[in-house]
C-alpha cells in the first residue's frame, strides 16, 4: 500500500529517475579526428630499400662473424657469385625456360579446359547435379599428393609438369566458371527466349560472355597454383627446372645455389604474374564496361 | 477471314505448391485489336506479369489458348516482342549492338542490323550514344534504347511490363511523349502494363482494370481522347474523369481484398 501512493505522482518520479540516473559529470571533449599523413612514394620505395639492404647488410655481417653457420644459411656475397656463374655458365636458360614452359602450358590447359567444363553445366541442370560431387571430390583431394602417380603415368618430361600444373588449375577454373554461369542474369535469359534465341544463341551470347569476367577474376590465382605444380613436379622426379635446381642444390649442400634457384624462381614468378596482370587489366577493359 | 489481333481463349493460370492451389490468373477472355493501345492497371499479384509470361511463351497457362492473327501461339516464343521492367542491356555490347541484339537473334547479318538500327538510334534521341557501352547512359536513355530493340524486332504485337517504373516523374513525362510518337510512326499493336494510372489513360486506347486474389479482370475502359495528345490532356475534365474512375475502382476492390484478406 505504502509502495503504491509513492509511485502515484509517476510523471515527477520519472523525470527525477533519468535525471539522476546521468552521470553526475560529464568530461568536455577537446579531441580532433586523427589525421595520418601518407610519406610520398620516394620516401616509402626508400624505407623499403632500406629494410632489403640494411637485412642483407646485416646477414653477411652474421654469416661473416659466425653468428650464423654459413655452411646452412650461406651469405649474401657467396649467393652473388653463385648467380653469376648460375647465370653465365650454368644452363641457366634451359633450366628457366622449362619451367615456364610446364607454367604457362598448365596454366593455359588449366584454365580454357576449366572454364568450359564449368560453362558446360548450363547446358543440363541434370548434368550439373550430377557431375557435383566428383567436382567437389576432386576440388578437395590435395592435388600435389598425385604428382608420383603422375610422373609414372607421363613420364619425366615436359609433359608429366604440365599435368601436375594443369590438375591444380583445373578444378578451381571449373568452379569459378560455374559461379559465372549461375549468376547469368535470369531476367537477361528470359529476354534471349522472348526474342526467339535458340539454347546455342543464350550459351554464346549470354552466356559465354557474363562468364568472362568471372574467368579473368580467376587468371592471377592459376598463374601461382600453375607454377606451383611445375616446381613440385620438378621436385619428384625431373632433369631440368629450377625446381629440380633447388633439390638438387639442397642434397648437395649447395646453400648458395638454392638461394640462387629460388630468387631466379621468383623473379620468374613476378614476371608471370605482372604479365597476367597487365592481360586482366587488358581483358577487363575490352569486355566489362 | 482470321481475327486480326490478339486473343486471349479462357487463359488461366494455377499454380500448385505444398497441395495448394494458388489461381494467379482466373479464366481470361481478352481481345485485343490490331493497331490499339491497352494498358493493364491493377494491384501487385493481379497476374500482369503472369498474362505477359504466357503471351510471350515464357509460361505455359494452366488452360485456354494464345491466338495471333489467327494462328495458335500458345507455349511459342518469339512470336511477340516483351520488353521486361528492367532494360536488361547487355553491359559488354555497345547501344547499337543492343538494339540490333533482337534482330541478330532473328538471324539478321550483324552488319545489315547495324545498318536497320542505326537511322532510327539518331531518330530516337540516342544519337551520339550508338557506341557507348549501356553504363554510360542514363536511365531514360537505356529504357528508349531497350524499347528500339525491341521494336526493330519484326512483331505485330509489344508488351511493356511497367517500362517507366523506374523513373522519375519528369523522365517519365518524357518518356510517354516519347513513347506516343513510336506508337503513332510504327503502328504497332500495344500492351502496356502499369501501376500508374495517370499513364494507363494519357496513353492507352483501352484500359482493362484487374484485381488480385485471383487475379482478373474487373473492368474495360476505353479511352475516348483524341490523338495526338499533348500532355495538356492531363488536366481536361475527361481525363480526370477517367483517371478519378479507375482510382476508385482500383480502391474499393484494394478495400475488399484487404478486408478478405483479414477474415
Amino acid at each position: 500500500m505504502n509502495t503504491k501512493t509513492t509511485a502515484l505522482p509517476g510523471r515527477f518520479s520519472w523525470t527525477g529517475s533519468t535525471a539522476s540516473s546521468r552521470p553526475a559529470v560529464q568530461r568536455k571533449i577537446k579531441r580532433k579526428l586523427p589525421v595520418q599523413k601518407v610519406w610520398s612514394t620516394w620516401t616509402l620505395v626508400a624505407v623499403q630499400i632500406g629494410i632489403l639492404v640494411s637485412f642483407v647488410i646485416a646477414w653477411e655481417i652474421a654469416a661473416d662473424i659466425k653468428w650464423i653457420d654459413p655452411f646452412f644459411w650461406s651469405q649474401p656475397s657467396a649467393i652473388w657469385s653463385t648467380l653469376l656463374i648460375f647465370l653465365t655458365t650454368g644452363n641457366a636458360a634451359v633450366d628457366v625456360g622449362f619451367t615456364f614452359r610446364s607454367t604457362i602450358f598448365g596454366f593455359i590447359i588449366g584454365t580454357s579446359a576449366g572454364a568450359l567444363l564449368g560453362m558446360s553445366f548450363w547446358w543440363s541442370r541434370n548434368y550439373a547435379l550430377v557431375m557435383q560431387p566428383y567436382i567437389i571430390c576432386l576440388e578437395s583431394i590435395p592435388k600435389l599428393a598425385l604428382a608420383p602417380l603422375i610422373i609414372l603415368v607421363f613420364g619425366m618430361g615436359l609433359a608429366s609438369k604440365v599435368a601436375i600444373a594443369t590438375a591444380l588449375t583445373l578444378i578451381v577454373s571449373t568452379l569459378t566458371a560455374y559461379s559465372g554461369v549461375q549468376a547469368v542474369d535470369k531476367d537477361q535469359e528470359k529476354l534471349f527466349y522472348s526474342l526467339g534465341a535458340s539454347r546455342w544463341q543464350v550459351f554464346t551470347k549470354l552466356v559465354i560472355p557474363s562468364c568472362v569476367p568471372w574467368i579473368i577474376s580467376i587468371l592471377r590465382v592459376n598463374i601461382g597454383l600453375a607454377l606451383t605444380g611445375a616446381i613440385v613436379g620438378e621436385f619428384v622426379s625431373s632433369q631440368h627446372g629450377l625446381g629440380r635446381t633447388i633439390l638438387y642444390a639442397g642434397s648437395t649442400y649447395e646453400i648458395s645455389l638454392v638461394w640462387v634457384a629460388v630468387l631466379v624462381l621468383s623473379a620468374l614468378s613476378v614476371v608471370m604474374y605482372a604479365s597476367v596482370s597487365w592481360l586482366e587489366r587488358v581483358l577487363r577493359k575490352g569486355v566489362v564496361h | 477471314m482470321a481475327y486480326a489481333g490478339l486473343e486471349l481463349e479462357d487463359v488461366s493460370m494455377v499454380f500448385k505448391s505444398d497441395g495448394q492451389e494458388f489461381t494467379a490468373l482466373a479464366p481470361l477472355e481478352l481481345q485485343v485489336p490490331r493497331g490499339r493501345f491497352i494498358s493493364l492497371i491493377g494491384p501487385s499479384g493481379c497476374g500482369k506479369s503472369t498474362i505477359f509470361n504466357i503471351v510471350a511463351g515464357l509460361q505455359a497457362p494452366t488452360t485456354g489458348r494464345i491466338v495471333l492473327d489467327g494462328e495458335d501461339i500458345t507455349g511459342m516464343i518469339g512470336q511477340v516482342g516483351y520488353m521486361l521492367q528492367k532494360d536488361l542491356l547487355l553491359p559488354w555490347r555497345t547501344v547499337l549492338d543492343n538494339v540490333s541484339l533482337g534482330m541478330e537473334i532473328r538471324g539478321v547479318p550483324l552488319k545489315q542490323a547495324r545498318e536497320k538500327a542505326l537511322p532510327l538510334i539518331q531518330r530516337y534521341g540516342l544519337g551520339g550514344f550508338e557506341n557507348r557501352y549501356p553504363s554510360a547512359l542514363s536511365g531514360g536513355m537505356r529504357q528508349r534504347a531497350a524499347l528500339l530493340r525491341t521494336l526493330l524486332v519484326d512483331t505485330d504485337l509489344i508488351l511493356l511490363d511497367e517500362p517507366f517504373g523506374a523513373l522519375d516523374a519528369q523522365t517519365k513525362a518524357h518518356m510517354q511523349e516519347w513513347l506516343l510518337q513510336l506508337f503513332n510512326d510504327f503502328g504497332r499493336t500495344v500492351i502496356f502494363v502499369t501501376h500508374d494510372v495517370e499513364e494507363a489513360v494519357f496513353l492507352s486506347d483501352d484500359i482493362y482494370v484487374m484485381a488480385s486474389r485471383p487475379g482478373r479482370v474487373i473492368d474495360k475502359m476505353p479511352v475516348d481522347l483524341p490523338r495526338p495528345r499533348d500532355r495538356s490532356i492531363v488536366s481536361t475534365p475527361r481525363f480526370v474523369a477517367m483517371k478519378k474512375y479507375c482510382l476508385d475502382l482500383l480502391h474499393t476492390h484494394g478495400v475488399v481484398e484487404e478486408e478478405k484478406a483479414a477474415a
